[in-house]
């Protein structure tokens, strides 16, 4: 994909507040491994080369999901229009990985960084035909219904993207 | 809901007592008193906040009116193909492996939900021991526990109650909802409910109630607190209800869209998940979701899209969480690869809906995608909240449509009034709902459905109409105002000082419900019309017009103008209209002044629909001829000409229609015009500024301009604002949306003190303005009465001294 279309994502993202980090498949778990605060849950990343880090519990228990500071998972494609993560429900639990913890980590492919709204339609069209869910998920949850605007309600509190610049 | 059932008096109980209406004013006073004091600050914290937020995103979004365009259409075809649709969808959850259950109203609904709880609840929803219904005492719980998320339409059907009676434990994990179910008090807007309360409000309730170690104080410990309790209650949940803000006909998938992310935790936590939606949501495919994603989030709070689309096609293949358990999550999903351990309900609610969906004028409500963007963009919305502007469930402009079509019309009633037609809603609405239009047909019908009082021959002879029975007098007086001020120009001055005196007043108030904290119009004894043809009529108009062409003043045009002299302006403000005939002239224009009907505009804002379908009949055969001789209508009044340009085409043949708004203009977007091609300004009387061309760094004399509400919709406050500027005033404009006195609104008693405290606001901002200007009567004398000082139109500034 387009590199400008990584950059319209990686603007995005800041303005929204959200972390990013273009990566080498290679270096992309070190990486993971140094950003994250343990203890950390996380969904297999179905990216050549890339694995989960040690410190990452995959196949979690719900408790082990309730207690995980961090949520490893990968997107299935980003956005860069909005700065969004689209996050499938995948049986091995993305949804849950990705929404309990107070932070959350995605991993995408930049040929998975679409330009806008409509492209991620294209492909989303595909995925809900095949009975598919799956969340658009943009910056860190949020609520202005106390009284003042606050981050960090039932979604995590805090986001950061790595964009596999190889992948 | 106490303080709610107060306020639904049945409006017929009262209405055969005589003097009822006087008390029934009163009594509307009182409340909107009581809600301007309680509510009023913190909704238009917020309310105003989202609508400037709405506007700057929407002039942000490049293909904002392809999108509109595209939602409107989707919904429109949605709507149409209903049935079909529900098919559809019942289909594809079926093959999905859910459960579609159409509900024909609220009970039905609730008893199928509540089947779904009990069964979902197993042996813990024994339901017979003394189940707690105290929603926010977690420890005495015996029954299912429910967690809930986007619940407006269970809102709507009293969900809750039914689910606490059955012995469930129901809670609300929006922050907003949560806060009413604590506060045991209803929403007072569409996206945010719990808007009328303070962030201080909400931590004195929560400390009250939660006993913490410290006080809650700061909105960021109230939502930890939130969190974590509200978590605790979806772990432990056996089911969960979430609304829908849209699903997906052909896949059967439903899209939540939210902020929080309770929504997605309710959909797939517990392993049964039951979707309250009504029919009015499904959209065909995949695809016709996407201008809505595009747009809601845009047109409730500003944001460019909303922190959560989830798109659920359910029974979703995320594994459940059993959090009692220590298998993997994972493996529990191994087990059962299809999902099948997860239950699914869709329940699509009609509740009205079908029938809306076959009355012509309603069916446009089941358009709305809830946003609250009408809410937001209305002056007296963000005055009073959603409490006073709403009925049972829903509130804001288009509550009008949802109250009538699923709870009936006693409940738009209550509230209806308070939609003054200023359609500033219009450009705000993503799908482009006529919401004045909704409010001005359903008062109509309850206008028509209303009881004939005693006095109502006093206000008949005075206004001859086409509306039967028992209209209120004071809609009758005020959708007939021209009568009125031609009968008070014609005895002018003897009516003016009649008018002024108290035990008039006293019966003004008493009868008619007119304000008597307002100064009234003082009639002029000469009206414009007669001040034209004494003035020499057409044939001088047309000798000054050529005048000004041989000293080169001339715009290049070779058009002339019929000068469309409305009540106020023929009656009561003649110095704008002369204002008009003397700058038209002075570019060249010949102008005409004919005595023309009304326009509708009065009746219209009472809810008189068949007396401005007459009145749009005859002021189009009146003006025809000089159409077609290719005369341009030009108007003064920006609410005259909105009927023409906006209500009209309900009433005229489309052909009529086009013609007459193609050839009518409002007075300064004309008079710019003429600049634009060659009119000399200097021949107009411009700030010295200008005078000193010479000079240009020169600041020219300051102006405060607010234009019209309707003014605006109609796209017209620019070329008025280009017009001061191009005759060298240095301007301002106001930021308030409307100016609260909406024509007749801010006589009537019992909206006097809202009209001020709308008025206000933009009083506020031009209270240090030298000179204030104003295109609408209304906003004039409002702004008058406010700043105690003389408030002229644009024109007037312009205008040459002779």
């Amino acid at each position: 994909m387009a590199t400008d279309t990584v950059g319209r994502f990686e603007r995005a993202l800041s303005d929204l507040e959200v972390g990013f980090e273009r990566v080498a498949a290679a270096d992309a778990s070190e990486r993971i491994a140094s950003i994250l605060e343990a203890p950390a849950v996380g969904t297999e990343l179905p990216y050549d080369g890339v694995s989960q880090p040690d410190g990452v519990t995959t196949e979690p228990t719900a408790a082990e999901l309730a207690a995980a500071e961090t949520g490893v998972t990968p997107a299935s494609f980003g956005i860069a229009e909005y700065g969004t993560v689209a996050i499938e429900s995948r049986p091995d639990g993305d949804e849950p990985v990705a929404l309990y913890p107070d932070f959350h980590v995605a991993v995408v492919a930049a040929s998975d960084v679409v330009p806008d709204l409509g492209a991620a339609f294209e492909r989303l069209e595909g995925h809900l035909r095949g009975a598919k869910s799956l969340v658009f998920a943009t910056g860190r949850s949020a609520t202005a219904d106390m009284g003042d605007l606050v981050h960090g309600v039932h979604g995590p509190g805090a986001v950061h993207v790595i964009v596999l610049e190889d992948r | 809901m106490a303080e709610r059932a107060n306020s639904h008096s049945d409006p017929h109980a009262s209405r055969t007592q005589p003097r009822t209406r006087d008390r029934d004013r009163e009594e509307a006073a009182a409340r909107i008193r009581h809600l301007l004091e309680t509510e009023g600050e913190a909704v238009h914290a917020q309310a105003s906040v989202s609508n400037v937020r709405r506007a700057q995103v929407y002039e942000e979004t490049d293909d904002l009116e392809e999108l509109r365009t595209k939602a409107r259409a989707i919904k429109e075809d949605a709507i149409e193909r209903l049935p079909e649709l529900i098919e559809t969808v019942r289909e594809a959850v079926e093959a999905n492996g859910g459960t579609v259950y159409v509900a024909e109203d609220a009970a039905d609904a609730n008893e199928y939900v509540a089947n779904v709880v009990e069964d979902a609840g197993g042996e813990s929803a024994g339901g017979t021991t003394e189940a707690t219904s105290d929603a926010t005492d977690a420890t005495g719980a015996s029954g299912p526990t429910v967690v809930k998320s986007k619940s407006m339409t269970t809102e709507e059907i009293d969900l809750n109650d039914t689910l606490e009676r059955e012995g469930a434990d129901v809670y609300e994990t929006d922050l907003g909802e949560w806060v009413l179910q604590v506060a045991d008090d209803t929403p007072s807007h569409i996206v945010g409910p719990a808007m009328h309360l303070s962030r201080a409000e909400i931590a004195d309730l929560f400390t009250e109630r939660f006993d913490p170690d410290e006080p809650f104080e700061t909105a960021e410990e109230l939502t930890r607190f939130a969190r974590d309790y509200l978590g605790e209650r979806i772990r432990e949940a056996d089911i969960g209800i979430t609304g829908a803000n849209f699903v997906v006909a052909e896949s059967g998938t439903l899209t939540l869209i939210t902020n929080e992310g309770n929504a997605r935790k309710c959909a797939v936590t517990p392993d049964t998940h039951v979707t309250v939606a009504g029919v009015e949501k499904l959209l065909p495919t995949v695809r016709d979701l996407e201008p809505f994603v595009d747009l809601i989030a845009k047109s409730a709070t500003g944001q460019p899209i909303s922190q959560y689309v989830t798109l659920l096609t359910p029974p979703v293949e995320s594994p459940t969480l059993d959090f009692a358990s220590d298998e993997p999550i994972a493996e529990l999903e191994d087990e059962d690869e299809d999902g099948d351990d997860r239950e699914f309900h869709l329940v699509l609610l009609d509740n009205g809906r079908t029938a809306m969906r076959e009355d012509d004028q309603l069916r446009e409500t089941l358009y709305c995608i809830r946003c609250g963007a009408c809410s937001n963009s209305c002056a007296n919305f963000q005055s009073v909240g959603g409490h006073g502007f709403g009925g049972e469930t829903y509130s804001g402009g288009i509550a009008t449509g949802w109250e009538a079509g699923v709870h009936g019309q006693d409940s738009a009633a209550e509230f209806n009034d308070l939609c003054t037609g200023c359609s500033r809603c219009v450009d705000a609405c993503p799908v482009k709902i006529d919401i004045p239009w909704i409010n001005t047909v359903v008062r109509d019908r309850i206008n028509r459905d209303a009881e004939p009082e005693a006095y109502d021959a006093l206000v008949d002879g005075l206004t001859p109409n086409a509306e039967t029975g028992g209209l209120d007098p004071g809609k009758r007086f005020f959708g007939n105002i021209g009568t009125v001020a031609k009968l008070g120009s014609a005895t002018a001055p003897v009516s003016n000082w009649l008018a002024d005196a108290g035990p008039v007043r006293d019966l003004l108030e008493r009868t008619l419900g007119i304000d008597r904290r307002r100064d009234l119009p003082t009639f002029q004894r000469e009206c414009l019309v007669d001040w034209f043809e004494k003035r020499g009529g057409e044939a001088a108009s047309r000798r000054r017009a050529d005048r000004a062409a041989s000293r080169g003043d001339a715009a290049d045009v070779d058009r002339e103008a019929v000068l469309y002299p409305d009540v106020y302006t023929n009656y009561v403000d003649t110095d704008r209209g002369k204002a008009a005939v003397r700058t038209l002239e002075a570019l060249g224009i010949p102008v005409r002044v004919p005595d023309l009907p009304e326009s509708g505009r009065a009746p219209l804002s009472q809810g008189m629909v068949a007396t401005a379908d007459e009145r749009a009949s005859a002021l189009y055969g009146a003006v025809a001829e000089d159409l077609d001789a290719g005369r341009d209508l030009v108007v003064i009044e920006p609410s005259d000409l909105a009927a023409f340009q906006r209500e009209y085409e309900r009433f005229l043949p489309e052909r009529s229609f086009e013609r007459l708004r193609e050839h009518s203009y409002e007075v300064c977007e004309y008079v710019y015009g003429l600049l634009e091609n060659g009119g000399d300004p200097t021949a107009l009387s411009t700030s010295a500024a200008l005078a000193e061309s010479d000079d240009r760094g020169d600041r020219g004399d300051p102006i405060a301009y607010h234009s019209h509400c309707q003014q605006r919709t109609l796209g017209l406050e620019a070329p008025t604002t280009a017009l001061l500027e191009r005759c060298g005033y240095e301007l301002r404009t106001s930021t308030a949306e409307c100016c609260g006195m909406a024509g007749s609104f801010g006589y009537k008693r019992e909206y006097y003190e809202l009209s001020v405290d709308v008025g206000e606001r933009l009083a506020t901002e031009f209270e240090d303005a030298e000179t204030v200007v104003a295109s609408g009567t209304s906003c004039g004398d409002q702004l008058e009465g406010l700043l105690e000082r003389d408030v002229p139109h644009p024109i007037e500034m312009i205008a040459p001294e002779r």
